[in-house]
Order: C-alpha cells, then sequence, then structure tokens
C-alpha cells in the first residue's frame, strides 16, 4: 500500500489530519468545560471543600489510593467512600473519619499501612467534606458497585 | 561521529541509564510492599516509592529525549550545535534539580515539602506525575526552553530533515503541554480534564513524534535505506498517531465528571491508536528487509524492531484491551490499567532509549563499527531478560486485574472489599517480582556489556 502514497501525500495527510483531530478536540474541550459546572456541583464547593482537596494534594494520598479510578491502585477508591462508609449520613461519615485517621496506622501485621498525617481536627472535617462532594459528581455511574 | 559537539550526549544517555537502575530498584520495592504491607514501613512508605519510581521514570525519558536529539541533530543538520557549552550547563541544571527532588521526597514528608517549596503560592502539588514542588516544575520548564533554543538554532541554521523539524514539533509540544502542570482549578473534575493534556498528550501524542524521529535516525543509519522512503512513513505514522491520539485523550473522560459523549467519541477515537503502533512495526521490519549496507552494530537494529514490537505490544494491544468504554466501566483505575502502563512504557519510550544509546554510544567510544562480537552478545541477553521479564511483569498484572475485577467488581451482591481482593491476589504479586528481579538482572546485564574489553586491534 504504502508504494502508492508519495511522500508529498503522506505529509498532506500528516498536517490535515492534525489540523482536523486539533479543532474537533478543542470544540469538545470548550463544550466540556462548560458542562463541568452543572455535572460536578460547582456551586457546593465550599471553602472547606476547597481545602480538603488541597489537604488531599499536599498529603499525596493519590499516591496510594484512586479517586473516581485515578491515581495509584495500593489502596481503596476514595470517590464513593462517603457512600460505603458513611452511608449518606454526612455527621456519620465525618466522625467515621476522624476516628479512622487517629487509629493510623493500623497494626495488623503485613497490612498495607496508611501513615500518620497528624491532621487536626477541622483538617479532617475538609477532607472529609471534600470526599463529600466529590462522591456527588456525576461520574457516568462508575463504579460498578460499592466496592470501587 | 560527524560532529564533535555530539558528544554533549554522552552524559546525558549515562545519567539517564543510572536514573532507569534508580526507578526498577523502586519499583522493586513497591512489588515486596504488595506482598508485605509492612515493608520499609515508615521510612519508605508505598505513596513515597511510587512517587519515586514514576518520577524517575519521567525525568530519565526526558534525559535521553534530550541526549538522542543533541546526537542526532548536528549529524542531520550537518553542522556544529548551536552551544554545546548550554547543553552542558542544561544537563547539570536538571540533573542537580531533579536529584535534589527525589532527595527531597525520601527525606521529607510531602506536606513538609510542600510548605518549605512554598507550594501556596502557586499550587501545582500533589497530582500523580506532577507530584514536583512548583520549584523543580518552573526548573523545568527553564531547562526545555534552554534546550529548544539551542536545538532550534541549530536546526534552523543548518540543514533541515523531515526528521529534524518532527522532532522539534514533538519538543515544543512537549514544552506547551507541560504549562498546563501550573494549572491546578479548586474543581477535581476541570482539574482532571486539563491533567489529561499534560499526561496523555505527552505520552500519546508529542512524545510519540519524538519516539518516530529517533527511530527514523536509527533505521537510516544502520540500514542505509532511503531517506524518501524513512520520511514518508515517519509521516504516515505521525499522521495516524495525532488523528487518533489527540481525540483518544476521550478514553480517560469516561468515569470522571466529564460529559457522556465522550463514551462512544473517546471509544471511537482511541480504537484507532493501536494504528500508528503497528505501522511502526511494519516499518522497522520492512526497512530491515530492504537494508542496503549491514551494519556491524547488530543490536542497535535489534532494539529497533524489538520497539516496535513491544510498543505495539503495550501501548497498542494491552491499551486496546480496556479502551472501550463498556469494558473499561470494569477495568478502570485496576491491575490492569498498571499491566498496560508498565509494557507501554517499556516498550515505547525505555526501549527506544536503548536503541539510539546502543547505536550512538560506542561511535561515542570511538567504536565506529559498534561493540565487539562479545559485547554485544553480553548485550542481546540483556535485551532478552529484559523484555522476558517486562511481558512477564505485564502478563503477571494482568492477571491480577482480571481476578481483581471478578473479585470486587462484577458480583452485584458479595463483591469483595478492595482490602480483601488485594490479600486474595498475593500469589499473582509473587509471580510479577520475580519477573520484576529478572528485569534488573536484565538490566545489570546490559550495563556490564559496556564494560567487556574490546579485542586488540590486529
Amino acid at each position: 500500500m504504502t508504494e502508492r502514497i508519495t511522500k508529498n501525500m503522506a505529509r498532506n495527510i500528516y498536517f490535515g489530519g492534525s489540523l482536523f483531530a486539533i479543532l474537533i478536540f478543542a470544540g469538545l474541550t470548550l463544550d466540556t468545560v462548560k458542562q463541568i459546572p452543572h455535572r460536578s456541583n460547582d456551586d457546593q464547593i465550599t471553602h472547606s471543600v476547597a481545602n480538603g482537596k488541597n489537604l488531599w494534594e499536599v498529603n499525596n494520598c493519590v499516591g496510594c489510593h484512586t479517586i473516581m479510578g485515578e491515581g495509584a491502585y495500593y489502596a481503596p477508591e476514595l470517590a464513593n467512600v462517603f457512600d460505603r462508609r458513611g452511608g449518606g449520613d454526612e455527621e456519620a461519615f465525618r466522625s467515621y473519619m476522624q476516628g479512622w485517621m487517629a487509629a493510623q496506622p493500623l497494626g495488623e501485621p503485613g497490612r498495607r499501612k496508611m501513615p500518620q498525617f497528624n491532621l487536626s481536627e477541622e483538617q479532617v472535617n475538609d477532607l472529609a467534606n471534600f470526599l463529600i462532594w466529590t462522591s456527588r459528581i456525576d461520574d457516568n455511574e462508575w463504579p460498578p458497585n460499592i466496592e470501587g | 561521529m560527524k560532529y564533535s559537539s555530539q558528544m554533549v550526549a554522552k552524559p546525558y544517555f549515562i545519567f539517564a541509564l543510572i536514573l532507569l537502575a534508580g526507578e526498577i530498584l523502586f519499583g522493586i520495592i513497591m512489588g515486596l510492599q504488595y506482598i508485605d504491607g509492612g515493608f520499609l514501613f515508615p521510612e519508605i512508605p508505598f505513596n513515597v516509592a511510587r512517587m519515586v519510581h514514576t518520577n524517575l521514570l519521567i525525568v530519565l525519558i526526558l534525559f535521553g529525549f534530550m541526549g538522542a536529539t543533541f546526537y542526532l541533530v548536528p549529524e542531520e543538520s550537518e553542522r556544529e550545535l548551536w552551544s554545546p557549552k548550554l547543553a552542558i550547563i542544561t544537563f547539570w541544571v536538571f540533573a542537580a534539580a531533579g536529584v535534589a527532588t527525589i532527595l527531597g521526597y525520601l527525606f521529607v514528608p510531602y506536606a513538609t515539602l510542600a510548605e518549605l517549596t512554598y507550594n501556596e503560592l502557586l499550587p501545582t502539588m500533589g497530582r500523580e506525575f506532577l507530584e514536583q514542588p512548583t520549584i523543580t516544575k518552573i526548573g523545568i520548564v527553564i531547562v526545555v526552553l534552554a534546550f529548544i533554543l539551542n536545538v532550534g538554532m541549530t536546526v534552523i541554521k543548518g540543514r533541515k530533515t523531515v526528521i529534524t523539524v518532527v522532532l522539534l514539533t514533538g519538543l515544543v509540544g512537549l514544552a506547551v503541554f507541560f504549562l498546563f502542570a501550573f494549572y491546578l482549578p479548586e474543581n477535581l473534575v476541570l482539574d482532571k480534564f486539563f491533567w489529561w493534556y499534560v499526561v496523555h498528550l505527552w505520552v500519546e501524542g508529542v512524545w510519540e513524534l519524538i519516539l518516530g524521529a529517533i527511530l527514523s535516525f536509527v533505521l537510516i543509519k544502520v540500514t542505509g535505506v532511503d531517506r524518501e522512503h524513512i520520511d514518508k512513513w515517519l509521516y504516515l505514522i505521525i499522521a495516524m498517531t495525532l488523528v487518533s491520539g489527540i481525540v483518544g485523550t476521550g478514553h480517560h473522560y469516561f468515569f470522571i465528571g466529564t460529559p457522556e459523549y465522550w463514551l462512544w467519541i473517546g471509544s471511537i477515537a482511541s480504537a484507532i491508536e493501536p494504528l500508528p503502533f503497528f505501522l511502526m512495526v511494519l516499518y522497522a521490519f520492512s526497512m530491515a528487509a530492504k537494508r542496503k549496507i549491514d551494519h556491524d552494530n547488530k543490536m542497535a537494529l535489534t532494539w529497533a524492531k524489538g520497539t516496535a514490537v513491544m510498543a505495539f505490544l503495550g501501548a497498542g494491544v494491552w491499551g486496546f484491551l480496556h479502551t472501550l468504554a463498556p469494558v473499561n466501566y470494569f477495568t478502570h483505575g485496576t491491575q490492569l490499567t498498571a499491566a498496560h502502563g508498565h509494557l507501554a512504557f517499556f516498550g515505547a519510550y525505555i526501549m527506544i532509549l536503548f536503541t539510539i544509546i546502543s547505536y550512538a554510544m560506542p561511535i561515542m567510544r570511538g567504536r565506529m563499527g559498534g561493540n565487539c562480537a562479545k559485547a554485544q552478545s553480553v548485550e542481546l541477553k540483556g535485551f532478552w531478560l529484559m523484555v522476558i521479564g517486562m511481558l512477564g511483569v505485564t502478563l503477571a498484572l494482568t492477571v491480577a486485574g482480571v481476578w481483581q475485577i471478578m473479585l470486587q467488581r462484577f458480583p452485584d451482591s458479595g463483591a469483595l472489599s478492595f482490602m480483601d481482593t488485594q490479600a486474595q491476589l498475593i500469589p499473582v504479586y509473587k509471580v510479577r517480582l520475580i519477573f520484576g528481579l529478572m528485569v534488573l538482572v536484565g538490566l545489570l546485564t546490559y550495563f556490564y556489556s559496556f564494560f567487556v574489553k574490546e579485542p586488540a586491534k590486529a
């Protein structure tokens, strides 16, 4: 097949094809950016949620966990941890988080270890609020079940 | 070697190989942590080991790309490098920043590192692969700009070939897309959406241009095939890469809060992504079949063909396995993703570095026809140990992934929890570790090939 294609044709396919792809992708990007606020409940990002996201980042949580399936695959998915551990009750989830974070690392031999991050009570609440907000993002019904 | 300034490539290659050894070492540490969760805790928690592992990978590939560029651009442009001195300064600045960052990961808690480097002034830290402190990211931008200036001036003032133009396009793209690393919005969905502008558009976009250019350069040198022919193939490959790869970013936009239409747009576009890699296999093998010279450096051609095949398997086949949305719904974020990542990075980006290093290093050491037969035979053993080792790691992770999905994702009721599932997978992780050790032995064998003595000249 390559005998019939000349170098000039190949070059035109490259320039034309890439330009076409870039234009489509740019268009879709604009539309996506417009839809994200609604799909993610952008108006519910409180100061506490934003602070929780920052704590998520500066403690490198994504170095072990996944969030909406992205991250490391060493520790549980956390985009739906509010549903899994809080059962939809915000107050219950925040107090669960206080207990869980304080108990790390668990002593069970051989079990994967989560470090102790020494977060304040307020910081743990922020983290919990970030995870509650995340659980309500419309992510096309992912994951398949509650285990993440 | 035609131009003395090509020699600046040497420290880049050597440093890339040293970083590769470190990367594999930390991979093995994590392999052990997958089996015994208490291993090296709390000295090196898993997240730290992973950060070191993946960041070393990225930095070593950048060093390799830079070395390859400094080696091939003068020869293609038929003139000396614009500023060899700048190339050496760039090397030391990048090496110092890289080492300091890795030491920071290892010896300072990450939150403290964020504080020490004033992350709050311009927060960019704490995202997968972009964990570097903001100051390091700024350093990377400066290094890359100095590098592109140096290469760009050489290309502009010299002979322009398709290889150098494609290479430069890839490098400029690399620099431009990295700028998205500085955008960290409060909205997690927006954050993830543009995070892929760096990660996907690097690995499945502009990096493939760089890969294609390096592969083409080596193929011309070791097969003697006409440039006309090479250029045509290179254009076709990168055309397919960008046509499928840019919109193919959509296969990451299925389940992160982005609109539904990505489910089918991402599936269709990324289903074509194996095609450029398949073309690359045809390319390498047909150029080898049509070769006009029999170069004494057999290993360079072996690596070139190996790169094409392993990149096709890792990026093409293993990527396609889980790229369709209905499949990805179950595989997303499992060990299957890790399986694909490992073979794709090794096959495409580590093996292309071995290809150019295998071709260029002997010449830089005054061995114009490649290393002696004995050294090449040692190198070949290293080749097979690493290739089989990586295939073993990948197959083990694939089994782990499928098993994980069956236990944890498929059942509507009675699904095992994540932690219970992982405990079931430990036997598979042991197999993975053994193949990982095989890769390390392969790398050490490869290193040894550099020290095999040349026979005395008759």
